[in-house]
């Protein structure tokens, strides 16, 4: 790994851009992330900006319940995300379906049959702590390469060497 | 050494973008650290805009369907290129570049581009967040380029030249302070801060005008608004405060006031929210008028 290489690898690291994907949450979740942006928990020390659009982001926060017309758009999105990209799952309803498994209107699958899952962030809703905490790991991931979208990349022999 | 390559050293190094680029950076850290304090947070790390800067070097660009790949890929390009030519231009201590008569002039077309490159990478991103927010910059360029160029041009006919060394050299007088001001009315909506950000109004309109942007081309533009914050500082110290003859201390009282100016925009954008596009548009209008029939009057007093 050549130095350019290493300094874009320590970036991802250091500069993880999140954008957020509500795929059914009753709020739970989505609401602790908002502390994450205030002055106890300050996520800008660690480099980490909230973005409105998946363009930007190199992490994609998933919460909520997956449900029959979330299916689609957290594909879409998914695809916008320019790679390297990571995807956090928070709370137990992506997992699961959590209380909400069995409706009708729900996808009885786990996210990670949709798109690859990187962090699972349990709790319902988790705490904030453990929300950054899931992000950092993420983040770190990206900077070895390791995320499971970069793996995939690096199977199909599209891309190269993890960078 | 011949003028050409003179030229280029001073685009490519000083004060150009080898050497603005990290102070650009230095000066964006700067502002989000001081936002993060007014807070009550601890702010990001100091090499926080260069790894926000690799990082996008280093990441894919998605090109939406349907979008001119050339203008899109082209249009950050241009942007830097001209941000960075118009820096070249100023007069800063050490400034390899020769001044050329009229070189005001070309200055503030410089200047113009980058806004043109937003307005127009909203418009091709075909995304109709993106074309809002070009619709605004462009209403509000309309809006803040009063005082602006007033400012400038009552320097010009004070010092009776338009050659950015006579602007620099032009003795003190009442019309510096009068111009200044001016000059600081509209410097906020230029740099698309608090109470004038109503182009890159992220809860409104997602993002500014980059909304479709990402990658190295996002990188770029985001290096173009950093050197853009060198030159608007530099530019504002170089025209307004009276230059000593020694250029070590001319460099130092620069990039003072450079950062005494940021600060100040700084805290005004964190003790303000968000205008409307009527109501910044009528502030400028009716202040920056003002503030502009006031300095261009001045400058007919002898
Ligand atoms: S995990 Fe709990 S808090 Fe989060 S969306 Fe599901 S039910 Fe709501």
């Amino acid at each position: 790994m050549n130095l350019i290489e290493r300094v874009v690898a320590i970036s991802r690291r250091r500069s993880p851009w999140i954008c957020r994907l509500n795929a059914g949450s009753c709020n739970g979740c989505d609401i602790e992330i908002t502390p994450l942006l205030s002055p106890r928990y300050d996520a800008e020390q660690l480099g980490i900006e909230l973005h409105g659009t998946p363009k930007h982001a190199d992490i994609v926060l998933i919460s909520g319940t997956l449900t029959l017309r979330s299916r689609q758009a957290i594909l879409d999105i998914y695809d916008q995300v320019p790679s390297p990209k990571a995807v956090v799952a928070l709370g137990s309803c992506p997992l699961s379906g959590n209380v909400f498994a069995g409706s009708p209107l729900v996808l009885g699958q786990s996210l990670d049959s949709l798109v690859p899952v990187d962090v699972w962030v349990p709790g319902c809703p988790p705490r904030p702590q453990a929300i950054l905490d899931g992000i950092a790991r993420a983040a770190s991931l990206l900077e070895e390469g390791a995320t499971r979208s970069q793996m995939e990349s690096l199977l199909e022999g599209g891309q190269g060497r993890p960078s | 050494m011949n003028a050409v390559w003179s030229y280029l050293l001073a685009f490519a190094v000083w004060p150009g973008l080898l050497l603005a680029a990290p102070l650009g950076w230095l000066e964006l850290w700067f502002m989000r650290k001081l936002v993060a304090r007014l807070q009550g947070r601890r702010g990001p790390p100091v090499f926080q805009p260069f790894f926000d800067f690799m990082k996008l070097l280093g990441k894919r660009t998605v090109i939406p369907r349907g979008v001119n790949r050339g203008i899109f890929l082209a249009l950050p390009l241009v942007s830097l290129g001209a941000v960075t030519a118009a820096l070249a231009i100023v007069p800063l201590p050490g400034n390899p570049a020769p001044s050329l008569p009229g070189d005001v002039v070309l200055l503030l077309y410089l200047m113009e581009v980058p806004v043109l490159c937003e307005v127009l990478a909203g418009y091709v991103s075909r995304s109709i967040y993106g074309q809002v927010a070009a619709m605004r910059e462009a209403l509000l360029s309309l809006a803040y380029n009063l005082p602006f160029l007033a400012a400038i041009i009552a320097m010009a006919q004070e010092a009776g030249s338009f050659q950015m060394s006579a602007l620099q050299a032009a003795p003190y007088s009442l019309v510096h302070p009068l111009a200044a001001l001016t000059f600081l009315l509209a410097l906020p909506a230029r740099m698309k801060l608090n109470p004038f950000s109503i182009a890159n109004a992220e809860h409104e309109i997602v993002a500014d005008s980059h909304i479709e942007y990402s990658g190295p081309p996002l990188a770029l533009f985001k290096l173009s608004h950093a050197v853009e914050v060198v030159l608007l500082t530099e530019l504002f110290a170089v025209v307004f405060l009276p230059a000593t003859p020694w250029p070590l201390l001319n460099l130092l009282v620069y990039l003072v006031a450079g950062i005494a100016v940021l600060g100040g925009v700084t805290l005004l954008a964190t003790t303000t929210a968000r205008l409307r596009l009527a109501q910044a548009f009528r502030f400028y209008w009716v202040w920056g008028g003002v503030a502009s029939a006031v300095t261009m009057a001045a400058t007919l007093v002898r």
